[in-house]
């Protein structure tokens, strides 16, 4: 039997690659009907992959830092939203936990000891901590009173939004849009990435997330919390069946889910930001992160290599704007990819029609 | 009392559109289809509405001719965006909450790359004027959605089709069993969902607004997404819930108009809305009252 060897279809990695392919193909036909160059939107992506502006020949390297400073959120809510997936859950909050993350950081980042070291430590570790909160509460809202999680996120995102400004308008200095200043002790920015990055953002906010990385992909793989949880996302009943407590096993990882997004709150408010900011709307990091976690299969490494492609396209936003290319369409291309990822079940409906045609051949010819 | 009476206009205004945008999406989940995308179709059906009256209005056409054409444009194009979900969600055996959130996500893209090319701006030009009240001081959207509630009570509980649609929820091989198209059922319930979204998302832009800004819709579909499953998907039970959460968000607005109250920030009132209902949820839980079949997707002949 050839049913051994996969075919290549059958490669979550693979069938990846093909939707963010097909997104763009459809991105570019539709730059086009408008009337515009899609040549525009490529060079505009090269330069804030490369930092190489392809029409004056010239090369900026801060391009390449912010991008990676972009994608520092992203990814850390793409493993925020991959983590829940595990269990089954549809973590939609990840939006409410990183707002409730930054919201904190920037609170103890005005108001906290003026250590070096410890301050920064202080603000991260509280916004790893309320994020962890803020999602547990889904998990037990979930496990406890049947509340669905979709309903329960989205409820809590709205009231996080609120509370952080009914937080922030109270810090020093406080405008209807910004605070005061941080104090240098809790920033987190990295001096020798800005030197060869011509003073990018790019800050030590990037080694907290590969922390984050390796620590979701040794929880996952190499844990048996990991295997509790992946086992309950599989089937409910055999997981309690086999000595699994589910109720906590949910909690927790709704808990773990919400700590990533709120260590990406509290980077993005210490590293991207030197004032504190009073929300006007949300950020929408949160709810990019369902995209690039289903785009990375939520997998350590392809949630990695999804932020960061999530991370490019934010970057290209204002350099598509200035080429005439409506920088919306960068939201267009999140979306298509992930309907595509939603039709791949359509590759498995086509995988079994060739099984069975094949079958029926094999049957024919004996 | 008088300023439970004075209120009133502004809940119904604001009610309305979540009302007629949560019977879609209860009449969706009835037949057995989740629908999280309500928030992307209210966004389509308000920039398309808002486009599509500004655009008429500055062509010179009657007012009213205008609104009208442009409510129905709303509701064509949430009618059509939801086909995907269809597609997606029906013949496809998709995940339905990937493809809901991909819909929802393309919406916010969509509706300002339109306006990018149409005004190049992040908005729509704004228009002139809106709907205008009646003599009570009642928009006309709290009929429509008053209409919209009687008559899907009526349908699914009064003709043979909501009897089918009903039974697509909760036993799709039992209805396929005794002669009921179980797809076709469920591709009515999606594009009524998306056309009564589209058409809610008209009503948010014609009385609330004058332009369509991707704050606009601002989580209303979420919201009554939320009325849905805490209205226990019945018709009168999501009413109460769109109503219940109406008030508390008109109470908002109205607060600042009362002294005593001005000494606490807007927000908190703000926030009223979305903690009532995360109690009212929690408050009401224990027995699971969702159509068993609702988000599994049916395959003829398996079991």
């Amino acid at each position: 039997m050839t049913t051994t060897k996969k075919r290549w279809i059958e490669s979550d990695g693979a069938v990846s690659v093909l939707v963010v392919l097909m997104g763009f193909f459809v991105g570019t036909i539709l730059v086009a009907l408008v009337g515009k160059n899609p040549l525009n939107m490529y060079k505009a992506l090269l330069q804030a992959l490369s930092g190489y502006n392809i029409d004056n020949g010239r090369m900026n390297v801060r391009y390449i830092g912010e991008t990676l400073n972009y994608s520092v959120p992203f990814i850390l809510c793409g493993l925020s939203m991959g983590f829940a997936n595990r269990v089954g859950l549809f973590n939609i909050g990840g939006e409410g936990q990183y707002i409730m993350g930054l919201t904190l950081a920037q609170t103890i980042a005005l108001l906290g000891p003026q250590v070096p070291v410890v301050h920064w430590l202080l603000a991260i570790v509280a916004a790893i901590v309320i994020g962890a909160i803020w999602g547990g509460m889904v998990g037990i809202l979930k496990a406890r009173y049947e509340v669905s999680e979709v309903v329960s996120t989205i409820m809590l995102n709205y009231v996080a939004l609120y509370l952080s400004r009914i937080i922030c308008l109270q810090l020093p200095g406080a405008t209807t849009y910004k605070t005061a200043n941080f104090p240098k002790t809790a920033l987190i920015e990295n001096l020798f990435f800005q030197k060869i990055t011509h003073n990018s953002l790019l800050n030590n906010g990037i080694f907290m997330m590969i922390g984050a990385v390796i620590i979701y992909w040794y929880i996952m793989e190499k844990t048996s919390l990991g295997y509790g949880m992946r086992a309950t996302g599989f089937n409910k009943d055999a997981a309690r069946a086999s000595g699994i407590p589910v109720v906590k096993s949910i909690t927790i990882s709704m808990a773990i889910s919400g700590a990533f997004a709120g260590l990406a709150g509290g980077i993005v408010a210490l590293g991207s930001f030197k004032y504190g900011r009073v929300l006007a709307g949300m950020d929408n990091y949160g709810f990019d992160g369902i995209a690039v976690a289903l785009v990375g299969n939520c997998t350590a490494l392809g949630t990695t290599l999804a932020g960061l492609l999530f991370g490019l396209l934010k970057n290209a936003q204002a350099l598509m704007q200035g080429k005439q290319i409506p920088k919306e369409i960068t939201f267009i291309i999140q979306g298509l990819i992930v309907i595509f990822i939603a039709l791949r079940s359509a590759l498995k409906l086509y995988q079994e029609f060739l099984d069975k045609r094949k079958l029926q051949k094999e049957v024919g010819i004996k | 009392m008088s300023m439970i009476i004075g209120m009133l206009p502004s809940v119904l205004m604001i009610v309305a559109p979540i009302l007629i945008t949560a019977i879609g999406g209860m009449i969706c989940e009835k037949s057995g289809v989740v629908n999280i995308a309500l928030e992307g179709l209210m966004s389509i059906g308000a920039c398309t509405a808002a486009a599509a009256h500004v655009l008429m209005e500055a062509s010179g056409m009657n007012h009213s001719l205008s609104l009208f054409l442009a409510l129905v444009m709303g509701l064509l194009t949430g009618g059509l965006f939801s086909l995907v979900h269809a597609v997606a969600a029906i013949n496809l055996n998709a995940d339905q909450t990937i493809s809901g959130t991909g819909i929802n996500l393309l919406a916010n893209g969509v509706t300002i790359f339109a306006s990018q090319i149409l005004f190049s701006s992040d908005r729509t030009r704004e228009f002139r004027m809106g709907m205008q009240t009646d003599a009570l001081g009642i928009y006309p959207t709290a009929y429509i959605a008053l209409a919209v509630v009687i008559l899907s009570w009526f349908i699914l509980y009064k003709l043979p089709f909501g009897m089918h649609l009903r039974a697509c929820g909760e036993h799709p091989g039992a209805a396929e069993s005794v002669g009921i198209n179980v797809k076709r059922i469920r591709y009515w319930a999606v594009i009524v969902s998306g056309i009564l979204a589209g058409l809610a998302g008209g009503c948010v832009v014609l009385t609330q607004t004058i332009q369509y800004t991707s704050n606009t819709i601002n989580g209303r579909g979420f919201i009554a997404l939320a009325a849905v499953s805490f209205g226990r998907w019945k018709p009168l039970g999501v009413a109460g819930a769109a109503l219940l959460f109406g008030t508390a968000q008109a109470f908002a607005i109205i607060a600042n108009n009362i002294p005593a109250l001005r000494v606490l920030p807007t927000e908190v009132f703000n926030i009223l809305p979305y903690v009532v209902t995360l109690v009212a949820l929690v408050l009401f839980s224990g027995k699971n009252y969702a159509p068993a079949a609702a988000g599994a997707p049916y395959e003829k002949g398996a079991s």
